[in-house]
């Protein structure tokens, strides 16, 4: 039978990160093995969940998209969690990827798209992705990183240059809130945000909204005022919450938060989208 | 709309040409020079369409039940006078609302037979259908005349015969018309029918002082045919009412002469494929015309396109079950070529592109006429948008790369069928089909015996012996099967065009062509696929055959990974290529009848159900029965790269050996392209990027899975709703169930 063509909803356990699983106590923990950065001889490793080639939801265009593993938080609604652990990646060395990225650079351009790096977070492997940035940079293509902005500071001004468009997840704008999303505190990512404002990058702001969890009005009142603060925003995206990754959930056999959470209704998103318009930003 | 004094008879010559750029072309033959003085490029967007009148819903809407109780019942009527340009009186479907006139027979969607082609298909088609073949017919064509199909089996050896009946060479047109001819149909309008007469028969008279050898005298024949075919087509149009023998002096009168020239050609012949050409920007001349003169509104204008659109859509042929098999849906591929590039780089994109594409919003989506665009990366940006928008709500275009063409037949080509490219009114295809590569391959393990029946097909090799297959000595193997086949196939190809030239001439087709036209014989592959990915099996992994009682192979265990054609991975992607010009460098050893440049296609129709059934299991994992991929597509599940990868693997296929055409179907499911307000641009991004990779073909669908599984449930609900499958568009509802779920089967590239 045909399936659904594209990496990131394929579920992808590696051996060590299954072995990994069974040592510690909870899948939602995070790992010594999640912070470490690995380098092999003089080539640098990352550690890779997927690609997608063709994507058009990663930016601007048609993208090559790379998934790495590795990933600080633990929103409810993540619809990857066999990316939170870096070993469930399979090993590649910038060589690799790099020649990949070569074979479809032509196409990526013409297409008026290029390249993204997501995940997971990232910046977890802060090294592996400032590499890849910059040697694409070389090859002519446009950069994105998708980034949840946590590990923000880890990235040098230098490196930001390499990235043409920081597509940035603000997942709340109450403080309280986004900790119960996520597990990981608001601030490193509103820092980052206006770093990159300040440094004139630009970005799209991407909310994600659930029903029950991140619709409140003050909520998003607040992600829209952080946006409007932000100078070199382009673009807002309100993703609707959907159910696509429930079934990692369960074949990993972990529980899954949001079991019976409905994707929001036309109404609630039309609030939402009113919200972040009404302080005139350009909202998709 | 009321008759005007435009469709009066008297022309004025000074009326005739008013406003047109005189060259070389006044004094011969020469459409394209007269383009090109002529046209219009039209660079903006669609935004000046109009819908559609209310007398066009009005026709349409009386149309459409008796097509659905058609769609029913299978055939609505049929008239068993043989088919010709005078055999029926003129018919109309409301003689108050047409604005453009003309029936293949005395009503709408009334099916003629055609026995010249054979008179044993004429039984057949009618007894499927429930009506009783005359008697005084069946005497006539038995016993007084020869028909194509006698003779074509007179001329088959025993070879041909054993391969037709083992499935590895199947659907040659022996028992139906060939087509792949496209007349010049725009020649009535621009010259009228004296003047192409007076031209016919000075080519004729150019042969007098010429040796009478074999193809000499031949060329009289059918000279003479082609005159009196032009002759007849004078008296059908006077029939109507018309006098087509000057020039049309408006757009109405263009419309209406160049469609009684296709009409001449769809009475005269059933060929598989009757494609219309590359009008859509010559009309777009008289139209302008009119619209800067005043005589014409743009809702008029759309209305002419609209009128005429409505006539190709009812086009209909009468064909047997068996044929129906391989060629799914009705399909009459009434395609035209839409858009492209000039040589001088203006683009040849005019309004009436837009006009045409626009008939799928006013009239519905319809499989027919085959709208192809010709794509560019350097077409105007608005069409492209147009051509976009089209595709995501429609699914019923086809885009074909106008740069790789070009080269190879001007800018004045069309398509032929599906993705057969040629020069309007120079060239002319002796269609063949498609041979089964994957039997082959098979045919190569297993010493020329069939997998399937044992039965010894080919020439017996010695059967590969040892527990694996490895690539060096199955390849060994394949290369003389193949040129075996090769053999046979060019073989029976020469015997059925000799024979439908001498049985089933196409004589009003061929009279709206130059007297000495390029002929290509248009060979074919099926199974490329599972062949490529059958022979990275063998290099990459392990492969074990499994064989029956008799020693022979019936089926393969495969151990280990390999690479996949439609990965974008060169080790398979490689494989495929070879294959592709092998099997044409074998074919070009082979003599052709008339001296045929030899050509080659991916391209299957619905042949890939056919021939699937009929092969067993392979040893890329493909199961006995299962149908191949259609054309040059990755094998289903097996492009797990997404899209983009597909396609540049396909890309990577030789053109320069597969000169017939390439043919990719690909579906996405609208959301893969980003939201609503972003999807035109990302699907104009695609296929940019797919064309500008040496991509030659795109069938383009847009739509869920569900929607095809829902219309496979309730087919009331959709009845116009259509698909582009390998090559051409099929209205969905229309096909048998075996081949709904090969369509539903096949990779829909995106998330739900």
């Amino acid at each position: 039978m045909a399936t659904l063509a594209g990496g990131r909803y394929e579920l992808h356990i590696s051996k060590s990160g299954s072995a990994e699983t069974k040592r510690a106590e909870s899948y939602f923990e995070i790992y010594p093995s999640d912070t470490e950065i690995v380098e092999e001889g003089e080539d640098t490793v990352g550690q890779l969940h997927s690609i997608e080639v063709g994507s058009t939801v990663d930016g601007p265009g048609i993208r090559l998209v790379l998934f790495l593993t590795g990933c600080p938080l633990r929103c409810q609604y993540c619809h990857n969690p066999d990316t939170w652990h870096i070993t469930n990646g399979r090993q590649v060395t910038l060589r690799q990827i790099m020649t990949k990225i070569a074979k479809y650079a032509d196409v990526l351009r013409i297409s008026q798209g290029g390249i993204t790096i997501s995940g997971g977070e990232p910046v977890m492997q802060h090294e592996f992705t400032a590499q890849v940035m910059h040697h694409s940079k070389k090859l002519g293509l446009h950069t994105c990183l998708d980034t949840s902005g946590r590990l923000g500071e880890r990235l040098s001004d230098t490196e930001l240059d390499d990235i043409d468009l920081n597509l940035l997840d603000i997942k709340s704008g109450d403080p309280q809130t986004y900790e119960r999303v996520t597990g990981q505190p608001l601030a490193p990512t509103l820092a980052y945000a206006r770093r990159l404002s300040d440094l004139g990058r630009p970005m799209w702001v991407r909310f994600v909204l659930v029903p029950g969890l991140t619709d409140d009005y003050d909520n998003v009142a607040k992600v829209a005022d952080i946006c409007a603060g932000l100078q070199t925003l382009e673009r807002v995206e309100i993703l609707r919450f959907h159910q696509l990754g429930k079934d990692k959930y369960h074949k990993l056999g972990i529980r899954y938060p949001l079991e019976h959470t409905l994707p929001p209704g036309p109404e609630l998103t039309e609030r939402v989208r009113g919200q972040f318009r009404e302080r005139g930003l350009t909202v998709y | 709309m009321t008759v005007t004094s435009t469709q009066s008879v008297t022309q004025n010559p000074e009326q005739t040409w008013r406003g047109f750029q005189p060259g070389p072309w006044t004094g011969r033959i020469n459409v394209r020079d007269f383009i090109q003085r002529n046209y219009t490029p039209y660079d903006g967007d669609s935004s000046f369409l109009a819908g559609p009148t209310d007398r066009t819903r009005k026709l349409w809407d009386t149309l459409l039940p008796m097509i659905a109780e058609e769609t029913a019942v299978g055939v609505l009527a049929v008239s068993q006078e043989p088919s010709g340009i005078l055999a029926h009186e003129p018919g109309y479907i409301d003689k108050d609302l047409e604005i453009i006139v003309g029936l293949q027979t005395d009503a709408p969607l009334k099916r003629a037979i055609m026995p010249k082609g054979g008179w044993r298909v004429v039984e057949a088609g009618l007894k499927a259908y429930g009506f009783e073949p005359d008697p005084q017919m069946r005497k006539i064509f038995t016993e007084y005349c020869k028909t194509h199909n006698d003779g074509v089996f007179d001329g088959y050896t025993p070879d041909i015969r054993k391969c037709r009946s083992s499935g590895i060479i199947t659907g040659l047109p022996d028992a139906y018309g060939r087509g792949r001819i496209i007349g010049d149909y725009r020649r009535p309008a621009l010259y009228g029918l004296d003047f192409l007469i007076d031209e016919k028969l000075k080519e004729r008279t150019e042969l007098d002082e010429r040796h009478s050898t074999e193809e000499i005298i031949r060329l009289r024949e059918e000279l003479s045919e082609q005159v009196k075919s032009l002759r007849q087509m004078k008296e059908m149009a006077a029939r109507y009412g018309y006098d087509i023998a000057k020039p049309a002096t408006s757009a109405r009168e263009a419309v209406q002469w160049t469609y009684f020239a296709y009409l001449a050609a769809i009475k005269e012949q059933n060929g598989a494929a009757m494609s219309v050409g590359r009008i859509s920007s010559f009309l777009d001349i008289y139209l302008e015309r009119d619209l800067r003169a005043g005589t014409l509104t743009e809702s008029q204008a759309q209305e002419l396109i609209d009128d005429l659109v409505i006539k190709f859509r009812l086009v209909r042929f009468l064909r047997t079950p068996e044929y129906n098999q391989l060629f799914s849906g009705d399909p009459t591929w009434v395609t035209e070529f839409i858009g492209g590039m000039g040589e001088d780089g203006r683009t040849l994109v005019t309004k009436t592109s837009f006009r045409i594409l626009n008939t799928l919003y006013n009239l519905g989506p319809a499989p027919e006429p085959n709208l192809t665009v010709g794509w560019s990366p350097r077409l105007p940006e608005g069409f492209k948008q147009f051509a976009a928008k089209c595709s995501i709500d429609t699914s019923s275009i086809q885009y074909m790369s106008d740069d790789m063409m070009r080269p190879k037949f001007g800018d004045d080509a069309a398509i032929a069928c599906c993705v057969s490219g040629m020069r309007v009114g120079k060239q002319m295809q002796f269609f063949g089909a498609r041979i089964n590569l994957l039997k082959t391959l098979l045919y190569a393990v297993n010493g020329g015996r069939d997998e399937v029946t044992g039965a010894q097909i080919g020439p017996s090799f010695t059967p590969i012996a040892g527990d694996v297959l490895t690539y060096d000595e199955v390849l060994e193997r394949f290369d003389p099967m193949l040129e075996w086949l090769a053999k046979t196939y060019v073989n029976a190809l020469n015997i059925i065009h000799y024979m439908h030239d001498k049985y089933c001439y196409e004589s009003v087709e061929m009279a709206l062509h130059d007297r000495d036209v390029l002929r290509t014989l248009a060979c074919g592959i099926a199974g490329l696929s599972h062949t490529a990915d059958s022979l990275s099996a063998m290099k990459y992994a392990t492969v074990r055959p499994v064989r029956d009682e008799t020693g022979l192979v019936v089926d393969y265990e495969v151990d280990g990974e390999f690479p996949r054609y439609g990965n974008n991975d060169d080790r398979a992607d490689d494989i495929a290529r070879m294959l592709v010009s092998l099997m044409m460098n074998k074919i070009r050893h082979y003599e052709t009848y008339r001296d045929a440049v030899h050509t080659q296609s991916v391209l299957t129709i619905t042949s890939n159900v056919v021939y699937g059934k009929q092969t067993g299991n392979s040893p890329d994992g493909r199961r006995a029965g299962v149908p191949f991929a259609p054309g040059a597509n990755p094998s289903n599940g097996a492009d797990t790269h997404g899209w983009m990868a597909a396609m540049l693997s396909v890309a990577k296929l030789p053109y320069d050996d597969a000169e017939d055409g390439i043919s990719l179907t690909i579906s996405v499911v609208p959301t893969s392209l980003g939201t609503e307000i972003e999807r035109i641009e990302r699907a104009v991004n695609g296929l940019d990027a797919y064309f500008m990779s040496n991509g030659f073909h795109c069938n383009l669908n847009v739509l869920n899975r569900e929607t095809l599984l829902d219309a496979m449930e309730n087919p009331a609900d959709y009845p116009q709703l259509t698909i582009r499958v390998s090559g051409y568009a099929v209205n969905f509802v229309k096909l048998t169930e075996e081949q709904q779920l090969d369509v539903v089967n096949r990779t829909f590239h995106g998330p739900a």
